[in-house]
């Protein structure tokens, strides 16, 4: 069997627990994102699968093979540090080559070795130069090359795009996530930012203080959360406050409301919408059961989008993305309108 | 916040002032009142090549180089794994290994010789030791010869030479070193190939250190050294005390700092390029 395998593994740094009794499994060439605030402890158990960091208990296997207690280098794993970890006394080509040359591979294969890597992040030509002598994104490409200049089938990835400007970060997104499928490699990606989680990922697992608080694929996650966390934590997410009045949910202004997949265990809690599956229609125009009523309290345009912010009789913000497209209707600040959506796009999520 | 250049020199005038004062007026007068008791430039041009011409001169020349350079390298040897073993300590341990290192540094270059001479000497600790425990016949001769010189001046010295990589040691970004671990790299590799490299501007700082303390060393190897340890600074000294030849004096203070000054450049521009590649 390859690919990574965690089970029951616990680290504690005195007090404070990092990662408590985590289980996963990250078959071969998935490209797999571990998401979260920091502290969660998606770094340590990064560091945990590198070998730089050892579980108190609970055991790691690598390519089938039980690496709880193996040495970083007997891993075989590729990495990409935050903060890049290139050596500033090596040239590029040095640098791409140092996990060759310490495995001692012959020069001839060595100088083909990584001139492909460095074909691959688009940095032939640039050998001779250092570290300094490079941007911010061509450090990230040397590293992302002497990553993969081994051919690892594994790569553990941290935070590698925190420190680029955000169109940069989207091109190297796209070209890590190519590299990652055209070489199979399995990836395990560490990051706090949602969005790069969601471009890239086969699968996510969201971390809040040291467990997994949800894993699945990007659009499932984003669209099914099963808290409130893992909802407001993968982008902008409208929690408003309801409970069981005879066997139905109701809603501010004692409005009745419907849920998707409600069993009708939670006898209160709160409905979770994403902002882009909120409609805005006139007052009294909305279907019963999935409408809520407001006044807009603010308009913000930006640019493919237009964010009305509507306040509801008990104060309640609701959020609705309406795509600027052609012929959508104004609703000025002020104006009453109805909140509505479709009921599957609604979930009840425990407080 | 950035200086105007005036705020800079402002900054710098106390320590310019001091240094002109004490150090770069009294060896000005000393050298050219020396040299003026001679007469014209063929005069002294006569003198410097009859002082570099004199066997005993040039022998102590070779002889200083050839002391500053051992001791360099004992230092280096010795002091490398100490200032790791600092960076590597944490709480008591680093406290004591800091407060060995440092201590002497607060006691007199001259007491710290006589201690050594009591260890080392015929009587000494380490004789008697040795022939207590029957591993000699007869006291080994520790003193007075360049065995003493050595041991003496590389004591002295040792924690120059150790701060010096301390401080460049403690500068290595860790996370290299876990990086080469991480690409498979062993323990032996990650010195060679990473940590010692990344300190060679420290292993260079710190041997010029020395090596210029060690060229105007004048008390270790008077009290340690034999007839044969003659350096030069103890030449300068006897030239002005006992000869009352101060020309020949100021000639060979000339040729100390010419050495030392070129060592230093050599160093500023070896430096230069390697700080510039590592910045």
């Amino acid at each position: 069997m390859s690919g990574i395998r965690l089970e029951n593994v616990f680290k504690a740094y005195g007090d404070a627990t990092v990662v408590r009794d985590l289980s996963l499994t990250i078959p071969q060439g998935e490209f797999f994102t571990l998401l979260g605030p920091s502290g969660s402890g998606k770094t340590t158990t990064l560091s945990i699968i590198a070998g730089f960091t050892m579980a108190d208990r609970g055991r790691v296997f690598i390519n089938g093979r039980d690496a709880t207690r193996a040495e970083p280098r007997e891993r075989g794993l590729g990495m990409v540090f935050q903060n890049y970890a290139i050596f500033p006394h090596l040239n590029v080509f040095e640098n791409v080559a140092f996990p060759l040359t310490v495995k001692k591979v012959p020069k001839l294969e060595i100088a083909k070795r990584v001139a492909d890597a460095l074909e691959m992040v688009k940095l032939t030509g640039f050998e001779r130069r250092y570290a300094r002598q490079l941007s911010g994104g061509q450090q990230q490409r040397v590293a992302l090359a002497r990553a993969i200049v081994a051919h690892p089938p594994i790569v553990l990835m941290d935070e590698p795009l925190g420190a680029l400007d955000k169109n940069l970060r989207y091109h190297m997104q796209m070209e890590i996530k190519e590299i990652s499928t055209r070489l199979g490699m399995t990836v395990v990606y560490v990051t706090h930012d949602q969005e790069e989680a969601l471009t890239m990922s086969d699968r996510i697992a969201i971390m809040n203080g040291g467990v997994i608080a949800q894993m699945g694929p990007p659009r499932e996650v984003y669209e099914r959360p099963q808290s409130a966390f893992v909802a407001k934590f993968l982008g902008e997410a409208n929690l408003i406050r309801v409970e069981r009045q005879s066997g139905c949910l109701v809603g501010p202004g004692s409005l009745p409301v419907r849920a998707g997949e409600d069993n009708g265990s939670l006898q209160k809690g709160q409905l979770f919408l994403r902002p882009e599956k909120v409609t805005l229609c006139d007052p009294g125009t909305g279907e019963a059961g999935c409408t809520l009523r407001g006044k807009v309290h603010q308009v913000a345009f930006l640019g493919n989008v237009i964010r009305f912010e509507v306040e509801l009789e008990d104060g309640t913000i609701i959020l609705s993305d309406v795509a600027n497209a052609a012929g959508i209707k104004n609703f000025p600040v002020g104006a009453a309108v109805d909140v509505t959506w479709l009921p599957e796009h609604a979930r009840l999520l425990e407080d | 916040m950035p200086l105007g250049p005036l705020a800079k020199w402002l900054l710098l005038a106390p320590a310019v002032a001091l240094l002109l004062v004490l150090f770069l007026t009294p060896v000005g007068w000393f050298i050219s009142a020396s040299l003026m008791e001679l007469g014209s430039w063929q005069d002294i041009w006569d003198e410097v090549a009859a002082v570099m011409g004199t066997g005993v001169i040039v022998r102590s020349i070779i002889n200083t180089n050839g002391i500053s350079l051992a001791v360099t390298l004992l230092t280096l040897v010795i002091g490398y794994p100490v200032a790791y073993a600092m960076t590597r300590a944490r709480g008591l341990t680093f406290t004591l290994i800091l407060v060995c290192v440092v201590l002497p540094y607060f006691t007199s270059t001259i007491v710290r010789t006589y201690a050594w001479m009591v260890i080392l000497g015929r009587n000494g600790i380490i004789n008697q030791l040795l022939l207590g425990m029957g591993l000699v016949d007869e006291p080994l001769q520790l003193m007075y010869n360049r065995l003493g010189v050595l041991i003496g001046m590389t004591y002295v010295l040792l924690p120059y030479m150790v701060l010096t990589l301390f401080a460049t040691m403690k500068s290595v970004d860790g996370r290299l070193l876990q990086a080469a671990a991480g690409m498979g790299a062993r323990p032996m590799t990650i010195f060679t190939r990473v940590f010692f490299p990344l300190t060679f501007h420290g292993v260079m700082a710190g041997s010029l250190i020395v090596y210029i303390l060690a060229m105007g060393f004048f008390i270790t190897p008077a009290l340690m050294g034999g007839p044969g340890d003659l350096m030069m600074a103890m030449l300068i000294e006897r030239e002005v005390e006992l000869s009352h030849n101060w020309p020949v004096a100021a000639i060979m203070t000339i040729i100390l700092l010419v050495i030392t000054l070129s060592l230093y450049a050599v160093y500023t521009r070896f430096s230069d390029s390697s700080e510039e590649r590592l910045a």
